[in-house]
């Protein structure tokens, strides 16, 4: 009996939502304080983001994006300090050729480049963090699950 | 002997198709390679020598093994199922078939590897007389004979007939079942396949390395061979690329690697490894083979000295030639084998 | 090209004999009509066997790395083109200036043996070149074929005779092949197709890969002690074809890692066994960095700064790049 009611309520449910899973790389001196800054403010952005902190957004090398997405990631954003404001005077600068290049790559190859974002946010500008991540999430929802840069292996 | 014309020979790709997978070589984007039979396929049959060797038909260059599913503590097992699917392989050369008993030597040994053995077995195999020998093939240093390639079933291809003779069971049933394609072949046409094999050993003899010879007592020599200081001059300009080892038919060294996916699952792998890499045969204490020189030597003893030590003097390589054809730096296995004789007077 | 063979042999000789150097890199004569190889010759008698022709297409620079590690002074004979290979070392710092003796030696095109092979050409025995003909005799015949049909890809995009660097010079310099058309045409056809063809065709160019490293083995530009490729600790199925991710993430980061170091030698796409058309990356970036960021030629010195490592404050938005070209 259980079993039944279990199975008839599988087949008339929705198919679950599509959930997109997002990885924010956010600087330690901007943006990771301007998330803070956005959950201090109670300003609401959705639980899809999943923040790694890095000292500084040059420290992310191209590989860790790629491999985010290699391992499930829908969509990943990069936030740093705005240009001029590094807290290691430079540091954002070399980010923007790297990612400059990297999206054209990635646009050569092509693959979407709306699955990555790269943004220049401050500690003071919780507001805009939470608006940046909701409308991201929004954009990636709308894109639907990445397929291009996803391994396949022991997908369940 | 049977005897099939050019213009049955779609036809015959269709028939054998229905039998299993098929596997030919194909021409794709100007290289001739096995590959799977379709319709639209380039089949190139006067290519001697394909890109790659078809060792991967039997020892994939990556295979799942096994898989895992864990939860907390517990963890669930799935083994891989063996492939059962029936293939044909159809002109395949004498020196990849020479490299299959090489292949077979170490991996239908006990312990059994099951993966190889299923796919061995599930396959029939197709040879084809190399009617234009290149001027990187060397197989007759080994004894091989390119002008009656053995096989399940063995072909020649002259002028635009294609002439068929089943060598075993496996070959005769296959053949049997292609009657209707199949028309028996007259003295005329033996004499022709004759001419050709003369003319193909002919063609071998004169090509720069006809006379080529591999002396056996290097394997007589390890500790000498080892020894020797022309690994060091050898060694000096290798890429320490795996080009060589990965297009041979007969490098079979594989390392096995897990994968670990979402939620706990778990796949566990092989794939083709090389001695050429860093962290071939790596172990605690770190790689066995610190450098350039020690990983180039691996390679030219296991095929030169190891190997016969173990095989009754068989050496592990063909003369397919593949190496000579993809070093990016023009160094193989004949060039070593030279200087080692120059070196050792042998 | 027998002379300049001959001048190479009588200078390398005097080198080591003078003690001056204490090993040479240069070619040594194969057993085929075309397979010379890349070899250190560290004694004048061995030298006997030092090799000049139109096959000579290695790029000897990179054995530098293993020549700076031992501390070795080495001669080293480079074409034109492998020049900047050379610079691009010394700027990366990872062969010092004090260990090579660069010679300077000319180059008319290097000739691609899959080329002729191409033409149906087996059993090659003999190839020789004279005045823009090769002549190519094999077990079945000869056949001559005009030189510039099967010069490799790289000598069609030449640089130019200039030595980048030079201690000294062999003989007088020859005319190098004109270049074909502008470097970036494949590039421009690819970007101009829609981006689901993009991704289709990268897929299936990259399938091709078997992952034996060759490309980065043998680029000037990559020099790193351990390749992350490399690194059984990277969760990384660095050795096997496992997923096409994997694959397209191999050649993306090979190409980024030697983006704005990359001399375009072309080294990486002729050595590389199935034919996968890697220099289209190299080159992809190289026309970014030029539109973004203003002309720049690798290895043309050992000073200037990569592109990569320096900045201006008016640089273009990343959100600019990935935009561009998209439908």
């Amino acid at each position: 009996m259980l079993g039944e009611k279990v199975t008839v309520a599988d087949k008339t449910a929705a198919p679950a939502p599509f959930e997109p899973k997002i990885v924010a790389f956010c600087c330690n001196w901007c943006s990771y304080a301007g998330a803070d800054g956005a959950g201090t403010a109670r300003k609401q952005y959705p639980a899809n983001v999943k923040i790694i902190r890095v000292p500084c957004s040059c420290r992310v090398n191209p590989l860790f994006i790629l491999r985010a997405f290699q391992r499930g990631a829908d969509g990943v954003i990069l936030c740093g300090c705005h240009p001029g404001d590094c807290h290691y005077m430079t540091g954002n600068y070399y980010t923007r050729r790297r990612l400059t290049l990297l999206m054209s790559m990635l646009n050569f190859m092509g693959v979407a480049t709306e699955r990555l974002r790269v943004e220049w946010v401050s500690a003071s500008e919780g507001a805009r963090f939470a608006e940046i991540m909701t409308s991201f999430v929004e954009q990636i929802t709308a894109l639907g699950a990445n397929v291009k840069l996803r391994d396949l292996r022991c997908k369940k | 002997m049977f005897k099939i014309a050019k213009a049955k020979w779609p036809e015959l790709w269709q028939a054998l198709a229905r039998e299993g997978q098929l596997y030919l070589p194909a021409l794709v984007d100007g290289k001739t390679d096995f590959a799977p039979w379709q319709k639209d396929t380039k089949v190139d049959l006067l290519t001697a020598v394909t890109a790659k060797s078809l060792k991967q038909l039997f020892f994939a260059q990556v295979e799942p093994l096994m898989h895992f599913q864990t939860s907390g503590k517990k963890v669930a097992v799935t083994p891989q199922e063996l492939p059962a699917q029936p293939t044909i392989a159809f002109g395949v050369r004498a020196c990849d078939l020479a490299g299959f008993t090489i292949l077979d030597k170490v991996f239908l040994k006990e312990p059994v590897d099951t993966f190889y053995r299923a796919r061995r077995e599930n396959c029939t195999l197709i040879g084809l007389a190399c009617g234009f020998p290149e001027e990187t093939c060397f197989c007759q240093t080994f004894n091989i004979d390119a002008a009656s390639p053995a096989g399940d079933i063995q072909t020649w291809l002259v002028w635009d007939n294609l002439y068929w003779e089943s060598r075993t069971g496996k070959g005769q049933q296959l053949t049997a079942k292609l009657a209707a394609l199949l028309t028996e072949a007259t003295a005329e046409d033996a004499k022709l396949v004759q001419a050709q094999q003369t003319k193909i050993r002919e063609t071998l003899s004169k090509l720069p390395l006809g006379r080529l010879r591999f002396s056996p007592e290097l394997a007589k020599h390890e500790q000498e061979v080892f020894n020797s200081k022309v690994w060091e001059k050898l060694s000096a300009t290798c890429l320490s690329c795996c080009g060589c080892t990965y297009v041979c038919p007969t490098c079979h060294c594989y390392d096995v690697r897990d994968y670990a996916g979402k939620d706990g699952a778990v796949e566990r792998f092989r794939c083709w490894d090389s001695c050429m890499n860093g962290d071939f045969t790596k172990m605690a204490h770190g790689n066995p083979r610190k450098g350039q020189l020690e990983r180039f030597r691996q390679r030219y003893m296991h095929k030169l000295v190891y190997f016969p030590e173990d095989y009754e003097g068989t050496f592990a390589c063909v003369g397919c030639g593949r190496c000579l054809r993809i070093c990016p730096v023009n160094l193989n296995i004949v060039k070593v084998a030279k200087e080692l004789e120059v070196d050792l007077h042998v | 090209m027998q002379k300049i063979a001959a001048l190479m042999r009588q200078k390398a000789q005097e080198l080591l004999s003078s003690g001056q150097v204490q090993q040479v890199a240069a070619w040594r004569k194969g057993q085929l009509a075309y397979d010379n190889a890349p070899a250190v010759f560290t004694s004048p008698e061995a030298c006997a066997d030092l090799v000049y022709d139109e096959f000579c297409p290695a790029n000897l620079s990179k054995y530098l790395l293993a020549a700076t590690k031992k501390k070795l002074k080495t001669a080293v004979f480079l074409k034109p083109c492998d020049t900047y290979g050379v610079n691009q070392l010394l700027k990366d710092n990872r062969v010092q200036r004090e260990y090579v003796y660069a010679i300077g030696t000319p180059c008319q095109g290097m000739l691609d043996i899959k080329k002729i092979r191409a033409h149906g050409l087996k059993g090659i025995t003999r190839i020789t070149v004279s005045e823009g003909v090769v002549q190519v005799e094999t077990v079945y015949g000869t056949q001559n074929l005009p030189q510039r049909d099967v010069l490799l890809d790289k000598c069609l995009q030449c640089k130019g005779n200039a030595y980048m660097i030079a201690d000294t010079e062999i003989g007088e310099k020859l005319a190098t092949p004109e270049p074909r058309g502008d470097a970036f045409a494949a590039v421009k056809r690819i970007e101009a197709l829609p981006p689901e063809e993009r991704f289709k065709f990268w897929q299936q160019e990259l399938s091709k890969c078997i992952r034996c490293n060759a490309c980065r083995d043998i680029c000037p530009a990559c020099s790193c002690e351990q390749c992350i490729f490399d690194n059984p600790a990277a969760p990384v199925a660095g050795k096997a074809f496992a997923d096409p991710v994997e694959e397209n993430m191999f050649h993306l980061i090979r190409a980024y890692h030697v983006a704005g170091r990359c001399v375009g030698c072309g080294e990486c796409a002729r050595v590389c066994p199935q034919g996968v058309k890697l220099g289209l990356l190299n080159l992809k970036f190289m026309k970014d960095i030029n539109t973004f960021y203003g002309p720049y030629q690798a290895g043309s010195d050992a000073t200037t700064p990569a592109p990569q490592v320096t900045f201006t404050q008016g640089d273009v938005e990343p959100s600019a790049a990935g935009q561009k070209g998209r439908s």
